[in-house]
């Protein structure tokens, strides 16, 4: 008999991903300016470290909230006995006040509604123990973040159908796919329960159209199923357009006292606009009562540390501070959005139009030696080993088109943002692609391809492991792995 | 529309445990503003020792100014996520865990696993040992809470092992086989048997032949022991505590099979009394549990600047020694207050030495050996007495008319009117003449069949069983 349960044994925990395993490499060389300037610098990891310079003098003002006073007196105890699944009411109402602020105030939010979990992980995966059983499905557009693999399936043993999209249209959502993945999961023999979207998108940066929004919320309305909006990085819409939530479809819509009401439910968290991920504030919105009540009961298995709580509702009840702070961090999440978008572009690397999120959806298809998986796993391991740049590849997204690669922004400083370029722009001329039409591109594809394959044939395994293990000082050169490493690498990857 | 467990009873909230807790909260005791109010004394929480942990944090302000050395590492903090947790924490859990067990036990602190309260690691734990459909073995009475947090999400069943008042609700042999068998009647593979010592309700710390009858059972049977010992660090009183691992190591199985099968569930709820900071911990042995687990903890973790303060407050040897020293001399005397207290109005307590609450016997006061009985004591204990305790039987205890009692949450007047309380209604009871004064009368044949009656009734599986 199996000593352990199948979900301890099994790998739907997803990390054996490449969007893990390149994190692992980073782990073992990380970038340093100055202990490490030749490591692999991590762009894989959707963080905000832009704006904590903002936060510190906020704390260093307002000594209580760290210190856990309320008007100069300790109200520790009654903090450390705080384990009320019911959170904190100063923050809820403090929270909810802050999410309306984000969508322009076009939206109110009743405290009531919100359920306090640890972090968004905890929110999605508490969701799907609450509108899903084991077997039945939900919709997911691709490409989407790797840890919903995890996250809402795992230990629910919930399955994700995904809903293909396409660079032929920008990634959106369309009827088409949305239907043929319903098709899909019934063929399937899967009972869908709902959809789960990003927005705005991870990986994409985008945020949703009106209309996309209002194909989901039909679709929902007739199937009678749920509709999940992870608006988890909603706080990171930088320029035009503005972020619509669905909640504001569903009013625009006259929809708020209907049924559909019900079935729509939003997840938050403050991991992503105020860079707070270690913080683990994760929070569930709906107008069910019975999913509240239940998430609520759920929470149990991942509340908000009390001392956590009361630090981020003195955060967020400062209304001015939280309108400086956010108008900063929009300028300054455009500003290196804007710097990595051109200097991709000089290097002849195109990105997907964003105006939201900590990262871009670039363009590397050209990069690619055929239109296939294989080829994105190769582009990639050499952009992880030897460009030392960690980025995420589209199919660990779960995109359908290779080549397509998600690149974070907002976990550095400009300096070491113009280091990565520069040796992007380095390797992206090194193997002799430059931007051209994709005729022109294919041509000289088929030329550079038989050059490849001799150079790739060239390198020894070993030079590569003191690389990485040395760690000495060297100018960079073109560093290219032997088939046959290549090959045993994919097998570990797969 | 809704999953079938958002739906269902399994969250155990129906209980009277809980609905004690709500009658509580719309009508609280307190001394000045509500003298006539419900005194909460359904809560296992350690308000005793707040004023040593406040004093200590006075006299080292950085700590929750988030500051090392006068710098800040706010940013640092902000963004540790990593699921293997600070590793100074880990480093400073593990030597606070040895110390509670007299340094008889050592810890690594890489088979440690932080999780969101011992709630969350409990039901972790069972995530990783046992499959949908499968049992876990429960010496009753158990906490209530685990009918939740063991089986809500994860479809894993519970099948109670039964202790009786007659030996001291001592786990024999006798009855783990006699429950693993009715586990397999009912086609359940049995993954584990779960125990709490110190016990929570019963407030005892388990014999070295208890855990030797559970380390032989789980070799017999090739199952896993999960060992909560979220108690430990309340004993107050001797025999000492014996930990589990303890217990294995002295019968020399470091490195057998079962010693992989051994893990521990433990937290800062208790001991320290910081429910609401949400620490809590799994210690195993089993690479691949803890590789599980690890990646599961995702879901519940624990807050990177309640980990640095905690760091802090447990790199303080010093202070730990103290307050260990005298939060158990306090948790002592509270203990001792209460048991004398209800002997005087005839009221005994199982014999205890840890916990934050003691067993308390009114099986006399009930008018008839039933549940029903039990049902009405505890709604006039709570509605005309005006005191929330816990009922046995929402702790799963196989005899009517015990009772659990909690002394450490609140002040000693508050535990003086409580007392009083009982008192007048012992007395009131009396004479009305409902109580029969001596309780051995409660042993008579008719008293017998219904026990039998009862014992029937709860080894059959019934699935309503958990809105009981």
């Amino acid at each position: 008999m199996g000593l352990l349960s199948r979900k301890a044994t099994c790998n739907t925990h997803g990390q054996d991903s490449s969007y893990f395993l390149g994190w692992q490499e980073y782990e073992k060389n990380p970038y340093n300016e100055v202990n490490n300037p030749n490591g692999i610098i991590q762009m894989g990891l959707a963080e905000n470290q832009l704006c904590l310079d903002l936060l510190e003098p906020w704390l260093m003002k307002n000594p209580d909230a760290l210190g856990l006073k309320r008007d100069g007196i300790s109200i520790f105890k009654e903090l450390a006995l705080f384990q009320d699944y019911n959170g904190f009411p100063a923050f809820k109402r403090a929270l909810v006040d802050f999410m309306g602020e984000i969508r322009g105030n076009k939206v109110s939010f009743d405290p009531n509604h919100v359920v306090l979990t640890a972090g968004a992980t905890s929110a999605n995966e508490t969701l799907m123990f609450c509108l899903a059983d084991q077997g039945d499905a939900f919709l997911l557009p691709t490409p989407y973040y790797p840890g919903f693999d995890r996250d809402l399936r795992w230990r629910t043993g919930v399955e994700i159908v995904p809903i293909h999209c396409t660079s032929s249209n920008g990634f959106k959502v369309t009827l088409p796919a949305i239907e043929q993945a319903y098709r899909q999961a019934q063929k399937r023999k899967l009972r869908v329960k709902g959809f789960l979207v990003t927005n705005p998108s991870n990986p994409l940066g985008t945020t949703m159209a009106r209309d996309e929004l209002d194909l989901l919320i039909n679709f929902i309305e007739d199937k009678q199923i749920h509709l999940i909006s992870d608006e988890i990085y909603s706080g990171t819409v930088f320029t035009s357009p503005s972020f619509v939530s669905v909640m504001e479809v569903l009013k625009d819509r006259n929809l708020d006292q209907t049924q559909v009401w019900e079935r729509v439910h939003i997840v938050y968290s403050l991991s992503k606009d105020l860079g707070l991920p270690g913080f683990r504030v994760g929070a569930i919105y709906s107008n069910d009562p019975v999913v509240v009540s239940a998430a609520t009961k759920m929470s149990s298995f991942g509340l908000v540390s009390s001392q956590t709580q009361y630090l981020l509702s003195a955060m967020l009840l400062d209304k001015k501070f939280t309108k400086e702070y956010m108008s900063e961090n929009h300028k300054r999440l455009q500003k290196q959005q804007k710097d990595l978008v051109s200097g991709l572009e000089k290097a002849g690397i195109r990105c997907l139009n964003s105006n939201a999120g900590l990262f871009c959806w670039v363009d590397m298809r050209h990069l690619l030696k055929s239109n296939t998986f294989e080829a994105e796993m190769e582009l990639w391991q050499k952009i992880v080993y030897h460009v030392k740049i960690n980025i995420s590849p589209g199919s660990s997204c779960h995109c359908i088109e290779p080549g397509w690669f998600r690149v974070c922004f907002a976990n550095m400083s400009e300096s070491t943002l113009k280091l990565a370029i520069q040796r992007l722009k380095s390797f992206v001329s090194s193997i002799g692609m430059k931007s051209q039409s994709h005729q022109e591109l294919k041509s000289l594809r088929r030329k550079a391809r038989n050059n490849w394959v001799f150079r790739l044939s060239l390198q020894s395994f070993y030079d590569r492991e003191q690389d990485t293990t040395t760690k000495v000082s060297f100018s960079y050169r073109p560093h290219f792995m032997s088939l046959s490493n290549i090959a045993a690498t994919l097998d570990a990857a797969a | 529309m809704l999953s079938s467990k958002a739906s269902c009873n399994s969250h155990g909230q129906d209980s009277s445990y809980f609905l004690g807790w709500q009658l509580y909260e719309n009508n609280p005791f307190h001394e000045v503003e509500n003298p006539t109010g419900i005194i909460q004394m359904g809560l296992a929480e350690n308000q005793l020792s707040f004023d040593l942990v406040e004093s200590w944090l006075r006299k080292n302000p950085d700590v929750m100014e988030l500051k090392k050395g006068g710098e800040s590492v706010f940013r640092e903090l902000a963004l540790f996520q990593d699921y293997h947790g600070l590793p100074t924490f880990k480093n400073e859990l593990v030597e606070y865990m040895a110390k509670i067990r007299g340094n008889k036990v050592k810890f690594d602190p890489n088979n440690l696993v932080l999780a969101a309260g011992a709630t969350s690691a409990n039901e972790n734990l069972i995530f990783c040992l046992a499959d949908p459909g499968e049992a876990i073995l429960l010496p009753t009475p158990y906490y209530p809470g685990f009918d939740r947090d063991l089986t809500w999400r994860t479809g894993v069943e519970i099948v109670p092992v039964h202790c009786w008042s007659s030996n001291g609700f001592r786990i024999t042999m006798f009855a783990l086989e006699e429950a693993y068998e009715r586990a397999q009647k009912l086609n359940l593979k049995v993954k584990g048997v779960l125990i709490t010592n110190p016990s929570n309700p019963l407030g005892t710390t388990m014999t070295k032949e208890e855990l030797d009858h559970l380390i032989t059972f789980a070799m017999a049977k090739n199952i896993h022991v999960i060992s909560d010992e979220d108690f430990s660090g309340t004993v107050f009183d001797s025999p000492g505590f014996i930990s589990i691992l303890e217990a294995a190591m002295d019968r020399n199985l470091e490195n057998t099979d079962v010693w992989s099968r051994i893990h521990i569930v433990y937290s800062l709820s208790k001991d320290l009394g910081l429910p609401g900071f949400r620490v809590g911990m799994i210690y195993s042995n089993n690479k691949t549990v803890v590789g599980a687990s690890t990646k599961m903890s995702s879901f519940g973790l624990v807050s990177s600047q309640t980990q640095y303060l905690l760091t802090n407050v447990l790199a303080s040897k010093r202070f730990t020694s103290k307050y260990m020293k005298e939060n158990q001399k306090r948790l002592k005397k509270r203990k001792e207050m209460l048991v004398s207290g209800l002997k005087k109005s005839g009221i005994e307590c199982l014999k205890s030495n840890a916990g934050l609450f003691c067993w308390v016997d009114m099986r006399h006061l009930l008018s008839s050996n039933t549940l029903e009985a039990e049902t009405k004591l505890w709604n006039q204990m709570v509605c005309d007495v005006g005191l929330n305790i816990s009922p046995g039987s929402s702790f799963h205890c196989s005899e009517p008319g015990w009772f659990r009692v909690c002394f450490a949450n609140m002040s000693r007047g508050t535990l003086q009117v409580a007392m009083r309380r009982i008192k007048d209604f012992v007395e009131r009871s009396k004479s009305m003449g409902r109580i029969k004064m001596n309780y051995q009368q409660n042993m008579s044949s008719l008293g017998r069949k219904l026990l039998s009656n009862w014992v029937r009734k709860l080894s059959s599986p019934d699935p309503n069983e958990h809105e009981r």
